[in-house]
């Protein structure tokens, strides 16, 4: 029987981990996620279902805690906002590094700074371009309603476990915040197997485990990441995941992912219903990002507005998915402003008015004048 | 009398931990983590717990421990080995957690998640090496470099009127309620380093009776670090650190041995 529940998308977060069969969550209290937190200490997750929750002294604090329990080969979790996820940086580095699952979640808000507690997309490139030092990446999840805020969870531990990586759900203030009916995924049990790789005390029927970042011999550290890469290979050849919408016909593409795709596939939309024919290409991975999908979507279309919460991130991933083929532009509020529906209608419309006119693939769009000021 | 005949079983007095890889330490000869890093195999050994322990390196001079134990072990970032700690405790509430740090691990860069950790008793082992220097980066001011003493980044002597003076972290940690056991040892001399070795296993003894967090400094020298040979560097550490390392224990609780 489906269990149905209204709940903003940072409490489906947390019930979703339990849900999961997560068995520790780590974190630390900022705006606009903190209610994951208080969600799961509500719930009494430890003595209900023997999920540890600990409120840690620091996100620095909280993210080496994740990586002490990943090491034992369990279902762990934290959750941050910007801020938070800026000092976890070197640590989700050594997660990469010594390739151990876990789930990060960002319900992003606006910076740079301590910037504003309103909704963002501007930790675009921090999620998937490294964040921190080195060559490593983070399977990103970008969920655009409360139902994906719950469904993700446990697909980002299937997905960490598959590739013993940590996986990042990219969210934003507006999913974390908003209220939706949910339905709420099935308990899992919680995981038995014991991991080969991890460290739950040397047996006698087994060598060591060690888990490490660091590798002193410069040639075996490459041949490491040589494999670090191939791993992100495989992530792009198996689990790329994006959206369309009416994007069969479409002679007008709008890339957009999470708060914004919710408020661009309004728009485009209203833009269908003026006669321009617009369709909407959603990527759900942020990384590996949808490249080929989006080249082969933009074949036939003579723009494509690229729309986020933020100066323009993605877009350089759009432009480089096509190749510069089709005119790229940027429709973007940020700061912690979100988009109205009509104002990314109005440069729908505008992208559509100026078809055929080249536009140059670095420009993105001026700011109007009483943006401006 | 032959060699051979004095080198036998029945005359052996001594050996390394089984739990020992045999790899070669990379220490320098006769620094103190030589010494600190065997007591501990040889108690896990003693109490029979290899296959329940899990140790935690950080980054320093020490950072690899596990080519020398024959346990698993976790790598930690630097200063964030007893948050590692935590974590792994939690999940794995039965199993003996230690941490192996030094003073710039444990009293600089991690001195948040060593009193956090402290605080809230994690039921974990910390073993904090205090040689008055950053030993692995070339012998830099730690916060536990004594005034006057000079180092790489304290050329002149450490000046405490603009460097700070000298962080007595065991003695922060002695004033928290989740710490039931925290001493401060060394391993300069033979009696020295059978008291060490004693308070590391009542530190391990407190996890299996979960009493929380016990605490072992020992206070060890660095005489690459320090520019000096090794007897010299014992020498001055008697006389220049113990006045601001006061050897004993500065918590113990009912029952402890
Ligand atoms: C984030 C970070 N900062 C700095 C370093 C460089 N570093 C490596 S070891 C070390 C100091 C180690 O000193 P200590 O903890 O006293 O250990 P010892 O080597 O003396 O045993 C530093 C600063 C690092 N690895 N990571
Ligand atoms: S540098 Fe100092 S602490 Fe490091 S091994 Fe050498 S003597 Fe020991």
């Amino acid at each position: 029987m489906k269990e149905l529940r209204l709940m903003k998308g940072n409490e489906a977060i947390a019930e979703a981990a339990i849900r999961a069969g997560a068995d520790a969550y780590f974190g630390y209290p900022i705006t606009p996620q903190s209610e994951i937190l208080e969600y799961l200490a509500e719930q009494n997750t430890e003595e209900a279902g023997g999920m540890i929750v600990l409120q840690a002294e620091s996100e620095v604090a909280a993210i080496n805690m994740v990586y002490g329990a990943a090491s034992a080969g369990r279902r762990v979790m934290t959750s941050s906002s910007s801020p938070g996820i800026s000092l976890m940086t070197e640590g989700i580095s050594y997660l990469a590094g010594a390739e151990l699952p876990c789930l990060i979640v960002n319900v992003a808000r606006g910076g740079p700074g301590l910037g504003t507690i309103q909704p963002s997309q501007a930790d675009y490139f921090q999620s998937t371009k490294g964040g921190g030092h080195g060559d490593y990446r983070l399977l990103t999840l970008a969920p655009y309603s409360v139902q994906e805020m719950a469904d993700f969870v446990a697909l980002g531990f299937d997905l960490a476990f598959k590739y013993r990586n940590p996986v990042l759900i990219l969210s934003d203030g507006v999913i974390g915040q908003m209220m939706e009916k949910v339905e709420l995924p099935p308990a899992l049990p919680r995981r038995q197997t014991g991991e080969p790789w991890a460290t739950t005390g040397k047996t006698p029927d087994r060598e060591r485990n060690i888990i490490t970042s660091l590798n002193l011999d410069a040639l075996k550290h490459e041949r490491h990441n040589l494999r670090l890469q191939e791993k992100y290979r495989q992530m792009e050849a198996e689990d790329t995941r994006y959206t369309t919408n009416l994007c069969h016909d479409a002679e007008y593409l709008m890339v957009a992912y999470g708060a914004s795709a919710r408020i661009g596939g309004k728009a485009v939309e209203m833009a269908r219903e003026k006669g321009v024919k617009a369709g909407l290409f959603r990527p759900v991975t942020l990384f590996p990002f949808p490249s080929k999908a989006l080249y082969d979507a933009a074949k036939n279309v003579k723009g494509i507005l690229s729309v986020e919460m933020s100066a323009g991130q993605m877009i350089e991933d759009v432009r480089l998915a096509t190749e510069c083929s089709v005119p790229v532009r940027h429709f973007g509020r940020y700061g912690g402003v979100v988009h109205a529906p009509g104002e990314i209608l109005e440069a729908l419309l505008q992208l559509a008015a100026d078809s055929g006119q080249p536009t140059a693939c670095r420009k993105g769009t001026p700011l109007p004048a009483d943006q401006a000021q | 009398m032959e060699v051979q005949e004095i080198i036998n079983e029945k005359n052996l007095v001594y050996q390394p931990s089984k739990l020992l890889t045999g790899a070669a330490f990379n220490f320098c000869p006769g620094c103190g983590h030589g010494t600190v890093v065997r007591l501990v195999m040889e108690v896990v050994e003693e109490m029979d717990i290899q296959s329940d322990v899990i140790g935690i390196s950080p980054v320093g001079c020490s950072v690899l421990l596990y080519d020398f134990y024959n346990i698993d072990v976790i790598q930690a970032a630097h200063g964030r080995a007893t948050a590692v700690a935590t974590g792994l405790k939690r999940v794995l509430p039965d199993k003996f957690v230690f941490t192996y740090q030094g003073d710039g691990d444990l009293a600089a860069i991690g001195t948040g998640e060593t009193i956090h950790a402290c605080n809230r008793g994690e039921n974990i082992t910390v073993i904090y090496v205090n040689n008055g220097t950053y030993g692995m980066t070339g012998g830099q001011m730690a916060p536990t470099t004594i005034p006057g003493m000079k180092t790489s980044t304290s050329p002149r002597g450490r000046d405490v009127a603009t460097m700070g003076h000298p962080l007595r972290i065991t003695d922060i940690v002695a004033s928290l309620d989740g710490a039931c056991y925290v001493t401060r040892q060394a391993v300069h001399t033979p009696a020295a380093v059978r008291k060490t070795k004693r308070a590391l296993r009542t530190a391990f003894e407190n996890q299996k009776l979960k009493r929380g967090t016990s605490f072992v400094e020992v206070v060890c020298s660095c005489h690459s670090g320090w520019k000096m040979t090794p007897l010299q560097s014992n020498r001055w550490m008697e006389e220049n650190m113990f006045p601001y390392y006061p050897l004993g224990d500065l918590k113990v609780m009912n029952g402890q041995t």
